[in-house]
């Protein structure tokens, strides 16, 4: 059983391809890491997986009836609004609540809940523009557990975090990989994804290597990830795939 | 004394009393609209809108004269149809939605003037500018009330996602369809209580009644719930003490500058005294925690 399944993928901007020929699927229940250099295609096949960007060519298919939730890299969340952490969280319960369904007691427990997984008890009340980096991100995962989503799709979450932080959030999502959901995450840190996530997709515009991680994160592997994502010119012919 | 500056013209005079029911029906629907202007970034935009109904309102003026219906039927239309364009161009074009705004509005704000010039004198065109609070007739009356109650129905059905747009749009976008209906849904209301302003207090001036107590309001509190009953009470003074001292000072003060000039009051005070990031307070409280 496929969460994701890739075919003959092509996504891209302004009819430039950012990602070529991608194929693959993601099981239900797996751990994936994608990694790879800046430029490779990571954010831009998120995107694709969440629907925000369509296909150029080729098809996502995702298991049907499965909620999706995203944490993008750097949301476009205004700080400034005046709103406290109790409230952002509790978006997370859109896909129940919709626009007019009533957010009770139950509810309310839930949410408090959520925010004690992360750590964030006693900050109910502060306007998320007193929060630091760290703290706004264990906000966003709270929101993230409140979505109960099947399948979760992380797009570089410990960038500029803090040591801390990222061990409690990468147990959040050690938990959620517990509970047999499907879990992306866009990651930098190699040590990271090859302590805790067991597949991994090295992308440089192209699957570099898909699979189990010990056997993706080979420094051969790594380094043509990195040829391939320097080789690629903007000028150059709009598929290069056979020529390469 | 008291009474005969406070209550007494309201008690004397019919007018005075349409003019307050007027200005307050007109707050409690401008206001909130005004916030969620403010925080949305979109300040500048009820500005723009508010001049973009001009010719509308004219061409009604130009067909009809001082007629109800086909000046607020003229405006509306010139509003959403400048609304529509401006997002419209932005989104097929290279050109952003402030810059499409902007060129649409002054071509509507000239066309708007030409067209009342064409037919009246320049009194009208105070008149259609600056509005007059003080002749609010049983039909302007109907319509402000009936706008502020489309307005804050509205508002209240589209709360959650509305909050939801201007917090954290990428969110709304992965979870919910509704973004853009509830942004054109927004721009709608907008407009509407554009035109109705208009009537009351002309295009110029029923901006000030959204955006000046809306701003004010910031300067108290970092609640998005305060801060909408916050700028609908200081929209209700602002209206209240404007029409006292335009009383007062007799006809030297035409009533609906006296009003914004009165939310400006309220603005310049908040700004200085306000407990969220108030200049007075900022100088005279210590910047950090020392013994």
């Amino acid at each position: 059983m496929s969460a994701i399944r890739l075919t003959d993928l092509t996504l891209g901007y302004d009819r430039h391809p950012a990602i070529h020929h991608l194929s693959g699927e993601v099981a239900t229940g797996s751990l994936t890491a994608i990694v790879g250099p800046n430029g490779a295609g990571k954010s831009t096949l998120l995107k694709g997986i969440t629907g925000t960007l369509l296909p150029l060519a080729g098809g996502i298919s995702l298991a049907k009836g499965k909620r999706l939730a995203y944490l993008p890299q750097s949301a476009e969340l205004d700080r400034s609004f005046p709103i406290h952490v109790y409230d952002l969280v509790a978006m997370g319960l859109w896909s129940r609540a919709g626009i007019f369904g009533r957010i009770g007691a139950g509810v309310a427990h839930k949410v408090e809940h959520a925010i004690a997984a992360v750590g964030l008890t006693g900050f109910e009340r502060r306007p998320i523009g007193t929060l630091s980096g760290g703290q706004m991100q264990r906000a966003l995962f709270a929101r993230l557990l409140l979505q109960d989503a099947e399948i979760i799709l992380l797009d570089e979450p410990f960038t500029a975090i803090d040591a801390r932080t990222t061990a409690d959030l990468l147990a959040l999502v050690q938990r959620w990989h517990g509970e047999s959901r499907t879990v992306v995450a866009v990651l930098h840190d190699i040590e990271t994804v090859r302590r805790a996530f067991p597949q991994t997709l090295l992308l440089a515009r192209e699957a570099v290597a898909w699979g189990a991680t010990a056997d993706v994160l080979t420094p051969e592997n790594l380094l043509k990830a990195r040829r391939m994502v320097e080789a690629f010119d903007s000028h150059a012919a709009p598929c290069q795939r056979d020529a390469a | 004394m008291l009474y005969d500056l406070f209550i007494g013209p309201f008690a004397e005079f019919d007018f005075m009393r349409r003019a307050l029911v007027g200005v307050t029906a007109l707050s409690v629907s401008g206001a909130p609209i005004g916030v969620f202007l403010m925080l949305r970034r979109m300040s500048l935009t009820g500005d723009a809108m508010a001049h973009a109904i001009l010719p509308g309102a004219a061409l009604g003026y130009l067909v009809a004269g001082f007629s109800l219906p086909a000046m607020t039927i003229g405006g509306l239309a010139a509003g959403f149809a400048v609304a529509l364009l401006a997002g419209a161009v932005a989104r097929a074009t290279v050109l952003k939605e402030d810059a499409s705004l902007a060129a649409f509005y002054l071509i509507s704000l000239a066309l708007g003037v030409t067209i009342v010039s064409l037919r009246g004198s320049a009194i009208d065109l105070l008149h259609v500018l600056f509005g007059n609070v003080l002749a609010l007739d049983n039909d302007v009356l109907i319509l402000l009330a009936g706008v502020a109650t489309v307005s804050l129905t509205a508002l209240a059905a589209l709360y959650r996602p509305l909050v939801l747009e201007c917090v954290d749009p990428g969110f709304l976008r992965s979870v919910s369809r509704s973004g853009g209906f509830v942004h054109l849904t927004f721009l709608a209301l907008v407009v509407l209580n554009l035109v109705a302003g208009f009537n009351a207090l002309g295009t110029l001036l029923a901006v000030g009644m959204m955006m000046l107590p809306a701003a004010a309001a910031r300067f108290w509190t970092a609640d998005i719930t305060r801060l909408l009953l916050l700028a609908t009470g200081f929209g209700m003074v602002a209206g209240y003490a404007g029409l006292v001292v335009s009383y007062a000072a007799g006809s030297s003060l035409p009533a609906g500058p006296a009003i914004i000039l009165a939310a400006g009051c309220l603005y310049i005070l908040s700004l200085l005294l306000g407990s969220q990031g108030g200049l007075a307070r900022r100088a005279l409280i210590r910047p950090h925690l020392e013994r």
